[in-house]
């Protein structure tokens, strides 16, 4: 009876946030207009902007190196086995397919997550327990408006543009590699790799993409919300952004691979 | 006489089976100083969430201006809430905005006032708590005291009917608190405003208030004038006024259980 009751409760609980979830994301969503450039009120398309460069431009550089370091490690580990087989070309095509469907979507998710998921939570969560977001409601100012919407429509333009920067390092690490082994020429790895990716593969990647900056930006606004309680709480909420942000993405992900192999798109 | 400004009916708040607030009643006329006095866990936070809307309560109603806050539609509830300045206790400025823009922030989301009108406005509110020279400074640059009045800049930058302030005076010496307590009686003379400060700070409660509400764990146990109110002879009040703690733990009991814990008696 105790584990059914352990259980029940539990499911109740993951319902209950992933209902919340749905709510704030919906609530976003209405007030984005709101943000947009010209259309939208003074100052928000401003807040976003600072935000895409914080996820965007900031996040760049450590985006490039580990994407580089993984389209490295994808070549050597295929190159291993499909040497044996004398089709070692075959690299370029995994890698360029492998990062422009997969990996260069998850790559930037797991980066932004970390970087970015964890700082909405922390700003937000140090924004409650400070009285500010009481504030903002106290001055009628919707704090959905003010606070999330700009971070999710900073998210959903900066993550897909970091996506194929990721694929574009990942690529270009498997360039290098190539050099490296057969003496492969850029041109003729370009060529190759033009060969590979179809525009169906870039378009699931950046609908992928856009997939997870929601999860991301959504995760992290929300726990910055529940805080409750000073510093502690506030740290905690950051950790729980990147853990549940992260899980979330991957179970996203899992779905989305599905649905694509199920439909014929994979 | 014209309506209350504010008015709390029966008001029961719960967290979970612990009541904070059990059946409360209290009215607030307009242009009038109401402060909220109680120890520490007497409800008196509980209850200024309560009246600026920020949580419902288990039972009870809430009526400002006139209107349920708890049973109005969110574009009612927003106008009620632009009636309202409220001042925080941790003053809860903008850390990433500096002093003028957090002032000016209501006015730029509430308003379609131009940038001049709005920095003169801005200007203008600073000035009246004495900080029109901060304005470019940033909030973690300011002293506590200078925080608080930043804070009621920007509650009064919209011009609103109701003040309210949530412990101003904690935190402060108390010269800064006594410069508050000016400040709170020059926006009443000045502006007319009806203003609900809720405190602990009797000294401070009695320079600036028209009259005096108490919560004792969790019921009003006396509305009433200031000068009244000193006069009281009810001992929760007394013992308030007076300064006198608790009787402590029961020493017979206290004695009991340590002899317990330390093994020289039976566990009952």
């Amino acid at each position: 009876m105790k584990v059914l009751e352990t259980t029940g409760s539990g499911v109740i609980r993951q319902v209950n946030y992933i209902g919340g979830l749905t709510v704030q994301f919906w609530s976003s969503l209405r007030a984005a207009p709101r943000v947009l450039p010209v259309v939208g009120k003074r100052g928000r398309w401003q807040t976003a902007m600072r935000q895409i460069v914080a996820i965007g431009v900031q996040g760049l550089p450590l985006i490039a190196v580990l994407s580089t370091c993984v389209g490295f490690i994808l070549a050597l580990q295929t190159a291993a086995e499909l040497r044996r087989f004398g089709a070692i070309q075959l690299v370029i095509s995994i890698v360029a397919v492998g990062f422009t469907r997969e990996l260069g979507p998850l790559v930037t998710a797991i980066v932004v997550s970390g970087r970015s998921g964890s700082a909405f939570s922390a700003e937000i969560g140090t924004m409650v327990a400070t009285n500010e977001i009481d504030a903002l409601r106290t001055m009628a100012i919707d704090p959905v408006e003010f606070v999330l919407t700009p971070k999710y429509l900073a998210a959903i333009i900066a993550v897909p543009c970091l996506t194929v920067m990721s694929s574009f390092f990942g690529i270009m690490a498997g360039a290098g590699f190539m050099y490296f082994t057969t003496n492969m020429g850029l041109r003729m790895y370009v060529t190759y790799v033009a060969d590979s990716i179809v525009l169906r593969d870039v378009f699931l990647g950046l609908l992928k993409s856009v997939a997870f900056a929601t999860i991301i930006a959504q995760v992290g606004c929300m726990e910055g919300l529940k805080v409750r309680g000073g510093p502690e709480a506030v740290g905690r909420s950051t950790t729980s952004a990147v853990v549940k942000s992260t899980f979330l993405v991957i179970l996203a992900d899992l779905l989305f691979t599905a649905a694509f192999y199920l439909l014929g798109a994979e | 006489m014209s309506a209350p400004v504010i008015s709390v009916r029966d008001l029961t708040v719960r967290y979970g089976s612990h009541q904070v607030l059990n059946g409360v009643n209290l009215e607030v006329e307009r242009g009038e100083v109401m402060v909220l006095l109680g120890g520490s866990g007497s409800g008196k936070s509980t209850m200024l969430r309560q009246i600026i809307g920020l949580d419902r309560p288990f039972s009870g109603t809430v009526y400002v201006q006139g209107i349920d806050i708890n049973h109005c539609s969110p574009q009612e509830l927003k106008r009620v809430r632009r009636t309202m300045g409220v001042a925080f206790q941790e003053s809860a400025l903008f850390n990433s905005l500096s002093i003028e823009e957090n002032v000016a922030l209501p006015l730029r989301e509430l308003t379609t006032l131009a940038d001049p009108v709005i920095e003169i406005m801005v200007y203008m509110s600073l000035a009246a708590v004495g900080l029109a020279e901060v304005g470019k400074q940033m909030p973690q640059e300011l002293s506590g005291g200078m925080k608080k009045r930043a804070a009621v800049a920007r509650a009064i930058a919209l011009g609103p009917e109701i003040l309210i302030f949530d412990e101003p005076s904690a935190g402060l010496d108390p010269i800064v608190a006594a410069a508050l307590d000016e400040l709170i009686l020059f926006l009443k003379r000045a502006f007319q405003m009806t203003i609900l400060v809720v405190t602990h700070e009797m000294a401070s409660a009695f320079r600036i208030a028209d009259r005096v509400a108490m919560l004792f764990h969790g019921e009003l146990i006396a509305v009433d004038k200031k000068e009244s109110f000193q006069a009281s002879t009810d001992p929760r009040i007394r013992q308030f006024l007076d300064r006198r703690p608790d009787q402590m733990a029961d020493s017979a009991a206290v004695q009991h259980r340590f002899r317990e814990l330390a093994g020289l008696t039976e566990t009952t």
